[in-house]
């Protein structure tokens, strides 16, 4: 599925009254099947971004287009992931992972038969009747992936996914990331706060400036899948970060 | 991971006096109540109080056979019961729905918080005789004083609980387009459960109370009205019993809830660990 943003821009009402511009105007297309990591300051509304393109938040001016149709509300394709992994407590990673189904109306014995197909491919096998209270924050992610893409999404839409977790667990979360994406083969928007982990992941970065955040860098990441860890050695992908890295600093403090 | 046993037998928890210790702990609260009931024999056998204030344990007990025996015991405790039961599902019931009225509709809470507020500062005894008047002096006037009792605690913890529910779950039904019904089947109603469950257990020690006030105003049957009838006979023994008999029914009422707490709120359990 293609996304497209024309002229989208969002303002929040201010307290004092008036409005506060938190993003845009802003336009780009993310093609049918592409990777797309939107990095940028802390506050420049990638997460206003990521809300406008889930239906959960409108927007104030412009719109925002999938497949050509206004998005307008949360649609049933386009599958979102929070920082906290966001689980019911009171229920079990299984019935976590299976709720979009729970309420999309199938039959429990349906809907456990596709999560299990899906947990060994989220090493969470061994935890099915796990509560999210005795999970790690990686393995709560995981429920929270398998959750998203639970119901074969089109689009993912991912806000700083791994932002909570430890260097090491996302490196490994990122690869994981890639290899459920490879058997299915999704667009997909990954907002992040870590250049490496945006050019590792994507075929382009796009960096936004500071609030309200407009398009500032839209660079193409032409490095070869699939992806490995070596990779983050490597000088192509240094250079790639180093670009990155600059046009955010351009941005000045 | 397993440990090899030389390092069990330095296990602390296995030494004579720590088990012993935790024993004692864990036995605690009944030493405390056996040393009340010899607190109280003691004191009725050298007749430090009158007998007609502090009957013996022994008086006591027989007049709870007796009474047993009769049947006067089990006719009106079963009212009482009776009454508290009803009570509980109408005052529980509207206290759900208003509740739950009042935590989506805020303009409700303004608008209904005086009524409220004013009916919880009135003590419960000032107007019950009004509901005897409203609402006879049969069953139907204790189960009505009950509700009214009960209705409070729910109201507040049902408008806790699902205020209480997560914005960003909020947010996860709305993008998996869940409708009302699932909303409040899937997230609302778990979530507040424990919230719930917390304000069900104060209403049940709550209800002996509306049920027992109402029969005090308006005689006829039911454990307050034995009291009543006890002490104008100064058959202290008998009221003993009576109040006694309240305080079971209350905490097997509670005992249920917490029964009921336990088998279904199994995940707080596992997340306390």
């Amino acid at each position: 599925m293609r996304l497209s943003l024309r002229e989208l821009a969002v303002a929040y009402r201010a307290p004092a009254g008036g409005s506060l511009p938190a993003l845009g105007p802003i336009s780009f297309d993310v093609a049918a099947q592409e990777f797309v990591c939107v990095v940028g300051p802390s506050g420049c509304g990638k997460s206003t971004l990521i809300r406008v393109l889930a239906g959960l938040a409108p927007a104030s001016t412009g719109a925002a287009l999938c497949d050509g149709e206004l998005i307008e509300g949360p649609m049933p394709r386009i599958a979102v992931m929070f920082q906290d992994a966001n689980l019911m407590p009171w229920r079990t990673v299984l019935d976590n992972i299976a709720l979009p189904l729970e309420i999309a109306g199938m039959a429990r014995a349906a809907r456990y038969k596709i999560v299990r197909k899906l947990l060994p491919q989220l090493h969470l096998e061994r935890f099915e009747q796990a509560y999210p209270a005795e999970l790690s924050g990686g393995m709560a992610q995981r429920v929270a992936l398998g959750r998203a893409i639970v119901q074969n999404p089109r689009v993912w839409l991912l806000d700083e996914p791994f932002g909570a977790l430890d260097a090491l667990t996302r490196e490994r979360l990122s690869l994981e990331l890639l290899r459920l994406r490879q058997r299915y083969t999704q667009t997909i928007i990954m907002v992040t706060h870590d250049i490496s982990e945006a050019v590792f992941l994507a075929d382009r970065v796009i960096v936004l400036s500071r609030r309200p955040g407009q398009l500032v860098a839209d660079i193409s990441v032409g490095l070869p899948r699939p992806r490995s860890s070596d990779m983050l050695y490597q000088r192509d992908f240094l250079q790639l970060t180093k670009r990155v890295r600059a046009s955010i600093e351009e941005l000045g403090n | 991971m397993r440990k090899s046993p030389t390092v069990l037998t330095h296990n602390h928890d296995t030494e004579p006096w720590v088990r012993f210790s935790l024993l004692l702990r864990r036995l605690s609260p009944i030493l405390a109540v056996i040393c009340l009931l010899l607190l109280w024999a003691w004191i009725s056998e050298r007749e430090l109080i009158s007998h007609i204030l502090v009957p013996p344990p022994g008086d006591v007990y027989r007049a709870f056979v007796g009474a047993l025996a009769d049947g006067v015991l089990a006719k009106h405790a079963f009212v009482t019961l009776q009454e508290m039961l009803y009570g509980l599902l109408l005052g529980v019931g509207i206290g759900l729905a208003v509740g739950y009225a009042i935590a989506k509709l805020p303009l409700l809470e303004y608008i209904l918080a005086p009524i409220i507020v004013g009916f919880q500062s009135t003590p419960i005894v000032a107007y019950a005789p009004l509901l005897v008047i409203w609402f006879g002096s049969g069953p139907a006037s204790k189960v009505v004083t009950t509700a009214v009792i009960v209705f409070f605690p729910t109201l507040v913890n049902t408008i806790v609980g699902i205020r209480g529910v997560s914005p960003k779950l909020r947010d996860l039904m709305r993008s998996l387009k869940a409708g009302r019904w699932r909303t409040f089947r899937h997230l609302e109603a778990p979530s507040a459960l424990p919230v719930i469950l917390a304000g069900l257990k104060t209403s049940t020690t709550l209800a002996v109370i509306g049920a027992v006030v109402g029969e005090f105003v308006s005689q006829g049957s039911g454990l307050g009205y034995l009291v009543t009838a006890a002490r104008n006979l100064y058959d202290t023994p008998l009221v003993i019993v009576a109040v006694l008999t309240m305080t079971t029914i209350s905490l097997c009422l509670y005992g249920l809830v917490a029964l009921v707490e336990w088998r279904f709120l199994v995940w707080q359990r596992r997340s306390n660990i």
